[in-house]
């Protein structure tokens, strides 16, 4: 080949060198993209969720301390009465007792599905798992309202609406997630680890108490705090079945609220921009901090489970 | 007590639990069908929704479910697959990428009434889009991104890297070989991640309340211009889809037969999305034969 | 032949040819003080290797002597994961600078890989699509180049009647040749081949050879093997790596009956590596 014209060859920016400058950018746009959406949530959230402690000097003591929620009539201290407690307090117990109810029977079946009968597991278990994760929440609520609170109410006596059944909804909701997070985590102990301590002469109980769960462990407490972070944001299926009275929970059978079911029954009664308003974005705000700390947690384990 | 019967009692245990959660999770499954199912029929799915009288359908809902699901899918796979193709194929391992790979796994933690919340701040009040379809189906591009950007992400990693090198050493530049080896190689399983997340938006409801609304006004089948306001595929119309109106007239509704309304749609929901589950298996399956033999 | 017989006493020293000037093979690529980084490591220390046109030249070495990170950075697939540096001269001219179009550079120096890495496309497409990203979009003369680079890596008996076929569906033997097929196709003046054969069986493999002999006639074929009886069978020149560095560099006779270094010596026959 003529020298001259391969140097100008080699030298000419090609139509592949174009391209791909293109294609660079228009797939660095896209990512860019999400991560402006994710400021622009976080951001917008939190501007209107300061609003009401900047603009309408409700006290953020008050608000985290304060049991009474009724934004719109002023205390007897002439503050208006938008005290949190009342939902933060639901919503950390249907979190925290819908986490204790799934653990056991999630790992439970993990250890069933992955080390017990793997044959029964891989053919139930796993396609009924992994379906029911699918199901809409709505769904759960809508059972929950019919076969739930009924049983509450027989059982317990009052409405059935209140802790209790948002307890149970939300651990039929998550027991799929938990349980099969918790069997990928048992799945990817390397299987010399079971061999080699049966080998030894170790039971297949103590195989899976001694070596398999401890070396899963921070798989299964991702599982866990996973299904807690759901638990906590989840809106409809709770208000379905909560009681939906922003009141201190007395019992576990009392009507009650969470964050997010004041959330959705009140933002469209509310003028925005009002007082009303604005203290349901700090509500909002408190629900997205509690999502970036799950998040947090999570990530924490994760660095700690890479240490080991 | 000895090893041998400790190891017995906790067999017999773990049998109990899981004997448990298997009737759990399918007595869940056969309520909603056994409830669910003598509700469907032609008129049902077809007819629109009554308020105050019985006899009722879910036509519209149904058709709104669709089209959003649509609308935000149109939306949504393109970013997905820009960033997915950028987190894979450009990204390097520094702290800009890492904080970028944090934002998109906070963005899939967010609860996503936060996001219907925000997407009613913004496009439904700011940019006064009002409560309609585009609202909704950015909503739930929002709530649908990260997960599948992961899902496309995860095909493309998993293509043989000396499939790259194969496309770079015939003097292609990366973009040709990602876009025309890479991603038609990933095809099957791109297409199983789409349904499998296309199912989850259509049963979302809570990031949607407040976007795309909850009200089904009367639509006109017969007209299909985008621009009238009766029309199925108006995008600025309001739109109550399926799983909203599960949950709304459950917590107002006012019908006499709200209770088998909501049990035949909850079924048809959960046979959506067992359908969804099974075209995402079967499709993929299909399309990974036809890549690999004649 | 030897530039410094002197080397050859020194077994820690380095030995280097100049090419016999043979006006029907005239020196095509070069290397000088080639060296290649990864991160802080040193894979490659100041390679000057020549390679005549229209030959065949061997490079061999035990594994992780940086002969495949030799011969990746010729055409600059190192380039992401690598920090390169000295001179490659093509035909005279420095391809190793950031202003030269690594694209157009490709096409003028192929590269085939140690797995047969066939795309998941039917075998004609395998060959046409690049063409056709190419600009060359004329059904007529897309035929022609397939059929013609199927038939220079002796493959279009076997897969005429089946060129809508997927690749993925070809043996190993087969899907080496379509990548060579697919490699040629863009007509590029250098072929890199990367242990094309480890992955292949003993027919296959010679087939192989076979066709690489018959390819030198149109290309500067370099080749990495692990294989001695390979290299001595095929190619003109041979070059020993070891531990990052050319240790020897001569005809393929030279090398493989009277290797000047003792470690070379050890390795061709086998004692070590």
């Amino acid at each position: 080949m003529d020298n001259e014209k391969l140097k100008r060859e080699l030298f000419r920016p090609s139509k592949a060198a174009k391209q791909e400058r293109r294609g660079k950018f228009i797939s660095f746009s896209a990512l860019a993209l999400i991560v402006v959406a994710v400021s622009a949530i976080i951001l917008f959230v939190t501007m209107k969720g300061l609003a009401a402690f900047t603009q309408n000097h409700v006290n953020v003591i008050d608000f985290f301390t304060g049991r009474d929620w009724n934004p719109s009539v002023k205390g007897a201290n002439g503050q208006p009465e938008a005290g949190a407690l009342p939902m933060i307090t639901g919503s950390f117990l249907v979190t925290i007792f819908s986490a204790l109810l799934a653990t056991p029977f999630a790992i439970g079946t993990a250890i069933f599905m992955i080390e017990i009968s793997p044959k029964r597991g891989a053919k139930i278990l796993q396609p009924v798992t992994e379906l029911l994760v699918g199901i809409p929440s709505v769904v759960y609520g809508f059972i929950g309202l019919m076969v739930v609170v009924p049983t509450v109410r027989t059982l317990f006596g009052g409405s059935g609406f209140g802790i209790l059944s948002g307890t149970l909804v939300l651990f039929v909701m998550i027991l799929p997630t938990v349980t099969s997070m918790t069997a990928d985590a048992l799945r990817s102990v390397p299987r010399y680890y079971r061999e080699a301590s049966l080998a030894l002469g170790a039971t297949q109980w103590q195989t899976i108490w001694r070596v398999i769960l401890r070396a899963a462990t921070p798989g299964i407490l991702t599982a866990i705090v996973f299904g807690m972070a759901r638990s906590f944001g989840e809106a409809l299926a709770v208000q379905m079945v909560i009681g939906n009275a922003a009141l201190m929970p007395t019992s576990l059978v009392s009507p009650s609220s969470t964050l997010t079911s004041v959330l959705t029954t009140g933002m469209g009664n509310t003028v925005m921009g009002s007082l009303q308003n604005n203290v349901l974005w700090s509500l909002a705000l408190v629900l997205l901090l509690m999502s970036l700390l799950f998040n947090l947690i999570i990530r924490l384990i994760g660095k700690k489970g890479a240490m080991k | 007590m000895n090893a041998k019967t400790s190891n017995k009692i906790a067999v017999a245990t773990l049998y109990l639990i899981a004997l448990i959660v298997v009737l759990i999770l399918l007595s869940l499954l056969g309520y909603i069908l056994y409830n669910g199912v003598p509700v469907i029929s032609w008129h049902f799915l077809t007819a629109p929704a009554k308020a105050f009288t019985a006899g009722g359908g879910i036509g519209i809902q149904l058709f709104n479910s669709f089209y959003l699901l649509i609308l935000s899918m149109l939306i949504c796979f393109p970013i997905a697959l820009g960033a997915a193709i950028y987190l894979n194929e450009y990204a390097k391992q520094n702290w800009v990428t890492a904080l970028i790979r944090n934002a998109i796994e906070i963005l899939s933690s967010l609860p996503s009434v936060v996001v219907g919340l925000f997407g009613f701040l913004l496009f439904v009040v700011y940019f006064g889009l009002g409560f309609s379809i585009l609202s909704g189906a950015i909503a739930l591009t929002f709530f649908n991104l990260p997960l599948l950007t992961r899902t496309i992400e995860d095909s493309l990693s998993a293509i043989p890297d000396a499939q790259r090198e194969g496309g770079l050493a015939l003097g292609l530049s990366r973009w040709e070989t990602v876009t025309k080896i890479i991603v038609p190689a990933a095809v099957p399983s791109i297409i199983t991640g789409v349904i499998l997340s296309a199912g989850r938006v259509f049963g979302e409801a809570a990031a949607l309340i407040y976007t795309a609304g909850q009200s089904a006004p009367a639509l006109n089948f017969a007209d299909w211009n985008p621009f009238n306001i009766s029309s199925p595929l108006n995008p600025m119309r309001p739109a109550e889809t399926l799983a909203v109106h599960i949950w709304k007239i459950n917590s107002e509704g006012i019908m006499p037969d709200a209770k088998a309304i909501s049990s035949g749609s909850s079924a048809v929901l959960v046979i959506a999305i067992l359908l969804f589950n099974f075209a995402a298996r079967f499709i993929g399956r299909r399309l990974y034969k036809r890549l690999t033999s004649s | 032949m030897l530039v410094n017989p002197s080397h050859a006493v020194d077994p820690s020293k380095e030995r280097h040819i100049e090419l016999l000037s043979d006006p029907a093979h005239p020196v095509i690529l070069e290397t000088h003080d080639l060296k290649v980084f990864y991160g802080q490591k040193e894979a490659l220390k100041d390679a000057d290797l020549q390679f005549n046109e229209h030959e065949i030249t061997a490079l061999i070495g035990p594994s992780g002597s940086g002969k495949s990170t030799f011969l990746r950075s010729l055409n600059r697939m190192n380039d992401r994961v690598a920090k390169v540096t000295g001179e490659i001269n093509y035909r005279g001219i420095d391809i190793n600078q950031p202003d030269v179009d690594i694209y157009a550079m490709r096409r003028q120096i192929g590269m085939v890989f140690q797995r047969p890495n066939p795309f998941a496309k039917s075998i004609y497409e395998n060959i046409a699509f690049a063409l056709r990203q190419r600009g060359v979009t004329n059904r007529h003369e897309l035929d022609d180049i397939v059929e013609s680079s199927l038939k220079g890596a002796a493959l279009w008996d076997q897969v005429k009647d089946d060129l809508n076929k997927s690749a993925l569906s070809l043996s190993g033997g087969q899907a080496q040749r379509l990548c060579i097929a697919r490699a040629i196709a863009v007509k590029p003046d250098i072929l890199l081949l990367d242990e094309p054969a480890s992955a292949l069986d003993p027919v296959s493999t010679s087939q192989l050879e076979n066709t690489l002999l018959e390819l030198k006639r149109d290309y500067t074929i370099i080749i990495v093997t692990h294989n001695m009886q390979q290299a001595s069978r095929i190619s003109e020149y041979t070059a020993f790596f070891n531990m990052g560095r050319v240790l020897e560099y001569d005809t393929t006779t030279n090398i493989f009956t009277n290797p000047q270094i003792q470690i070379t010596s050890d390795y061709v026959s086998g004692n070590f590596g």
